[in-house]
């Protein structure tokens, strides 16, 4: 049964990009366990702004656990300590009375902070411009039944397609890789016959813009499946590896 | 070259390294569990891939991918860490369903590698080195192996000790392989849904039958040696 | 001169909506087949800006960019696939008629019309019925994973208001897969270069020039660098706002934190219309509410209602112990069982649409049968769909809501019925558009739920992400060049022109003027206070009474906010609560035009009721010899009160009946 407890939260404070960063601890009194973490935060801010300081700058916007806009890093898990959410399906009953909880942004050269436990996650968006598509204009395109798809298949690619986009993988990672991301979208589009026209082409653009933007190399450990709000699976990333050195092969 | 350039393809290398290295210690580890049955046909063996040009161009073939191997782990291992960015966690937590060994794939190579170099002094310096150079390089026959290798591990002291140092990199050896074989194919897009277990299960197997001729051999000699 | 006549007479025709001619089929085609064109080589000499990267934004920016005008795309949140289309979960109509149940273009539009409750306009309801195919096959050529059936083809379901199963869908979230589709379309344009985005800006008002005629013409958006908090002018040779609708004026909905109605006030003071404020959806099953604390209520999709029952108990002794919770749900014998949108519409049963569903809920929760702690909750029980297809096929179809609830609630629904609530989820009215999707600024376009066009006065499930998708992909790119047509000799303008400089010194000097007040307010102190008084008093059920009480309140609240809230930090960089601010300062308009809006509705429609208008059993009594038009609001400045333009409403080719959805 949820009830009343009194925690700590130690934030990361960054005024700015370039600015020194640090932790700050804030005590809070009185936090309903069927509380969302971000409504805890929530809460922390308004004590903050009552005190005339500068609340804590975070991303969030959709409160249920799609846009991918949350991001943070609690207690050494990106997103926290409970499994197959985002941060702000987090709730407070997953912490105990007397608890100090660690709050960090996403940690990664690829995801330079902006202000506390804010990012900027722009490079997801660049690496899909290299090729996370596929290239069909408006109109002009077959009936949607034209083409049959095995359910297997079209619910692997759903699958893969539940990304969110959140960053958790990278931030995870130990090496910085987006592979699971890069993945998701290049093993969606592999699996359907819409998609594997152009295949090869865009697993090789999208590593390509993957390395040029810094991301890290994937060594397997498996802590972006593991950490993945969506339950994004570790397979797609050997199919991510298989079209890449296929189409390298074939070059 | 997208072999060094592109991420999959430094993996790929990775892979492929780690995998020719995999079916030479099995060959290896085959040749020596034969010290177990018979010391002659050790010897044998031994004779045949002594000073010859194949075994030659195999043992420079070897360096290379043991150099390969290692080289692009240094390079991946920087690039990683500078892809991890300036700061670093405050807090780092277990992650379910990580193993251990796959975030230390470093750490457990560096410890192959250190005990590849007191193993090349014990085995490949006096032996296939002293046979090619004519250099005398201990009391040791270069016709008869099977001895040396005998007297090494049961030498009274300094033999339990050589046994343990071996245990020790044989287990680091289990762990780099129990990730690295598994790895290695998934990162050559052998897996899926279905074989991700087995692959890990593959995985966990190679890595065992790698270790086992060699601490079969070792632990021979420690138990022989404590009985004699 | 649509405007000019529009002052004289305080009507819009049919003609001033630019509605073609000819039989309803025919219309569209019609109006296609006559169109102006933009050719190649002169699109390319044209920009446009789109506000917003939603399902109509994303597709608007990138079916513009692919024919070859020069986009500039705007979006607040860090990356355009962030859109709070991305949280709808139950599906799209398409009337595809693939499950041969007797679906046909007309069969949707009618149902559109009916469950608009006769609030819409056919011209543009045929329409988006008409494209709502198209949209299925652009998307899966896109690679959206819908759901398949065993052979291969697309799967069905059903959903509220219709008697056929038209609702294509991906798991439990149809609204990303969709909004990825027009993302990545997006997201190929931005790479070609063609579409310029601009992430974490948001626009603070819309620039509008008089052109040689004297008529005035959107140009351009002053939008502020939500980073750096820079205020920064961008021209465009048409301006298409299609950032969402208002909900969040509850401060408590389904919205996202960031769903905001200041682009539409924006256009509403440069005299935009403001149709039908308020037509606001109250969705049926959201998570109840849980403490004073909450930031926002969490939908559950409307899918669960094909396979889940509502219901609340018969007898009153045992909902006060439920209250109390002295028991739970499943302790309640079968014969005690009240599932009352059964009991009370047995044609639809539990799939009648939201605005009837959400009453009903209410109605017995008035009674005093609400199921929680707060006696605002009915239960939405699975036991019979898990006794008759068995807890796999359950988990299969509704698995990740399932999880989405006991993560929120903490209790398993495949054994405790679930508790649901409604709440606000959607704005029907929004900014008037004609049939071209202009409103009625030269050059300004609304797309998606920020216009008001489609819905009536109550939106089917699963036709936002349909109604989205039609005016983006289908059919404002076709539109839009009737207007730009004749732009193609005007050249771009600077931004240096004194009107843009106007706009941002207006902006600047508002945002000075918050940043001054220091009150000891904070921003969402008093946006929950504004909530409660829209849920209280302008909410599911109203009255003259309680609207009147409402427009003092707002008013109070108006003068609350500008003289004690207190803004931290500086404008001149990130600032989460000035932005807040800005936005609140708008949902306090807005809710006082909704309030006014509601007030002078004497009837009830669609999510409209007003209590003193119901039939004996309770359902909604139109008044269509009073109120069978559009209400559009005319902006005539600051203190004064709007000026009401009515679009009168004549059905040609559908017959008004009053609802109904018991047999």
């Amino acid at each position: 049964m949820d009830k009343y407890i009194n925690i700590k939260v130690k934030v990361w404070r960054q005024a700015g990009p370039k600015a020194q960063g640090h932790f700050e601890t804030y005590a809070l009194e009185h936090i309903f366990q069927g509380a969302s973490f971000l409504e805890m935060i929530d809460i922390l801010n308004e004590k903050l702004i009552s005190e005339h300081k500068d609340p804590i700058a975070f991303d969030h916007d959709c409160r249920e656990g799609i846009c991918g806009m949350c991001s943070m890093y609690v207690n050494g898990h990106p997103h926290g300590p409970d499994s197959a959410v985002t941060t702000c399906q987090l709730h407070m009953r997953k912490f105990n009375d007397g608890d100090t909880i660690t709050v960090e942004p996403w940690r990664s050269h690829a995801f330079p902070v902006i202000k506390d436990l804010m990012v900027d996650r722009q490079a997801y968006d660049k690496i899909m411009q290299a090729g996370g598509f596929v290239s069909v204009n408006t109109g002009g395109v077959p009936d949607a039944n034209a083409i049959p798809i095995p359910k297997p298949v079209a619910d692997e690619a759903m699958d893969a397609a539940s990304c969110i986009g959140c960053g958790a993988c990278a931030a995870a990672c130990k090496n910085g890789s987006a592979m699971l991301f890069v993945a998701a979208k290049v093993s969606q589009l592999a699996l359907l016959p819409q998609g594997k026209v152009e295949a090869a082409q865009r697993a090789k653009a999208m590593v390509n813009k993957m390395d040029e933007l810094g991301f890290g190399n994937c060594t397997n450990t498996g802590a972006c499946a593991a950490e993945c709000p969506k339950s994004v699976s570790l397979q797609h990333i050997a199919r991510l590896n298989r079209e890449f050195i296929c189409a390298k092969f074939k070059d | 070259m997208w072999l060094k350039s592109s991420s999959i393809g430094r993996k790929f290398i990775m892979s492929i390294s780690g995998l020719a290295l995999v079916l030479f210690l099995l060959f290896h580890g085959c040749m020596n569990l034969a010290l177990v049955f018979s010391e002659d046909a050790y010897n044998l063996i031994c004779s045949v891939l002594g000073a010859n040009w194949y075994a030659l161009i195999g043992t420079l073939g070897l360096a290379f991918l043991i150099l390969l191997h290692f080289s692009y782990a240094l390079y991946l291992t920087i690039l990683n860490r500078r892809a991890r960015g300036t700061d670093r966690y405050e807090v780092t937590a277990k992650k379910e369903g990580v193993e251990w060994e796959s975030e230390n794939m470093l750490v457990l190579g560096v410890i192959v590698i250190g005990f590849l170099i007191l193993h090349l002094y014990n085995f490949w310096y006096k032996m296939q080195f002293a046979e090619l150079t004519g250099i005398e390089t201990g009391a040791f026959d270069p016709q008869n192996g099977a001895a040396y290798v005998k007297a090494l591990f049961t030498t009274p002291v300094s033999g339990p000790i050589y046994c343990v140092l071996y245990l020790i990199w044989l287990c680091a050896l289990w762990l780099h392989l129990n990730h690295g074989v598994w790895s290695a194919l998934h990162t050559l897009g052998w897996n899926n849904h279905i074989w991700m277990k087995r692959i890990k299960v593959i995985g966990a197997v190679v890595a065992t039958l790698v270790v086992l001729p060699f601490a079969t051999v070792v632990i021979y000699y420690l138990i022989t040696g404590f009985c004699c | 001169m649509a405007e000019k006549n529009t002052q004289n007479t305080g009507i819009i025709t049919p003609e001033m909506a630019k509605i073609p001619a000819g039989p309803l089929e025919k219309k569209w085609t019609n109006y296609k087949d006559h169109q102006k064109l933009v050719n190649p080589a002169n699109k390319r000499r044209l920009d446009v800006i789109v506000v917003g990267t939603g399902l109509a934004g994303a597709s608007a920016a990138a079916s513009l960019a692919e024919m070859g005008f020069n986009v500039l795309n705007f979006c607040i949140q860090d990356s355009p696939r962030r859109a709070h289309s991305i949280a709808a979960q139950g599906g799209i109509n398409a009337a595809k008629n693939y499950q041969n149940d007797g679906d046909s273009i007309y069969r949707l539009f009618y149902d559109t019309i009916k469950g608009g409750d006769y609030r819409a306009r056919e011209a543009n309801v045929y329409r988006l019925a008409e494209v709502s195919n198209n949209i299925i096959d652009q998307c899966v050529a896109q690679g959206v994973p819908f759901a398949r059936e065993y052979g291969g083809l697309l799967d069905n379901r059903s959903f509220g208001g219709a008697q056929v199963s038209r609702t294509f869908y991906a798991k439990g979230q149809t609204g990303q897969q969709l909004l990825l589709g027009a993302y990545s379309a997006l997201s190929r344009q931005i790479g070609k270069g063609k579409v310029k985005m601009y992430n974490r800006h948001e626009m603070l008002d819309v620039v509008v020039i008089k052109d040689e005629d004297g008529e005035p013409r959107a140009r351009g958006i002053i939008a502020r660098n939500l980073v750096t908090g820079r205020i920064e002018r961008y021209f465009g040779h048409a301006v298409v706002v299609a950032t969402g609708g208002y909900g969040n004026t509850f401060f408590l909905s389904t919205n996202a934190m960031a769903s905001n109605g200041s682009a539409a006030m924006q256009m509403y003071r440069h005299g935009a219309y403001f149709a039908n404020p308020c037509y606001a959806q109250i969705h049926p099953t959201c998570i109840p509410k849980h403490g004073d604390f909450q930031s926002k209520l969490t939908l559950m999709s409307e899918s669960l209602r094909n396979d889940g029952r509502i219901w609340v108990p018969k007898k009153l002794e045992d909902a006060q112990k439920l209250q109390r919770g002295e028991i739970k749900g499943r302790d309640i014998p079968e014969e005690d069982r009240d599932y009352y949108l059964e009991r009370r519409y047995p044609a639809f049963g539990n799939l009648v649409p939201r605005d009837v569903a959400s009453r009903a809920a209410k109605e017995r929760c008035d009674k005093g049968f609400g199921v929680n702690n707060t006696g605002l909750a009915v239960f939405l029980d699975f036991s019979d769909a898990i006794k008759r297809l068995g807890k796999d096929v359950v988990e299969q179809k509704y698995g990740n809501l399932f999880q989405m609830y006991e993560k929120i609630v903490d209790e398993n629904p495949y054994e405790d019925p679930m508790m649901i609530f409604p709440a606000i989820h959607y704005t029907m009215g929004g900014i008037w558009v004609d049939y071209e999707l202009q409103t009625s600024v030269k050059g300004l376009f609304c797309i998606g739920e920020a216009n008001f066009s489609d819905h009536g006065a109550n939106r089917l499930g699963a036709s936002a992400l349909m109604q989205g998708l039609a005016d983006g992909y289908f059919v404002l790119p076709y539109t839009i060049q009737n207007y730009l047509s004749d732009q193609i000799g005007v050249p771009r303008m600077s931004v240096d022109l004194p009107e843009f400089a106007q706009a941002e010194k207006a902006i600047t000097d508002k945002i000075e003027k918050l940043m001054k007040i220091q009150g000891s307010r904070s921003v969402d102190s008093i946006h929950k206070e504004l909530g409660l008084v829209m849920w209280d008093f302008v909410g599911m059920g109203r009255t003259a009474e309680s609207l009147k009480e409402a427009l003092k309140k707002i008013d109070a609240i108006k003068k609350e906010f500008w003289t004690n809230v207190y803004i931290p930090g500086e404008a001149s960089s990130l600032n989460n609560e000035l932005e807040k601010a800005l936005r609140l300062a708008d949902f306090i308009e807005i809710g006082r035009l909704m309030a006014v809006d509601a007030l002078n509705r004497e009837e009830s429609c669609g999510g409209h009721f007003r209590e003193e208008f119901q039939t004996p059993e309770g359902e909604a009594l139109r008044q269509d010899d009073k109120f069978s038009y559009v209400a559009c609001w005319k902006y005539t400045g600051e203190d004064s009160e709007p000026e009401l333009i009515k679009e009168p409403l004549d059905y040609e080719f559908t017959e008004r009946k009053t609802r109904n959805y018991k047999n």
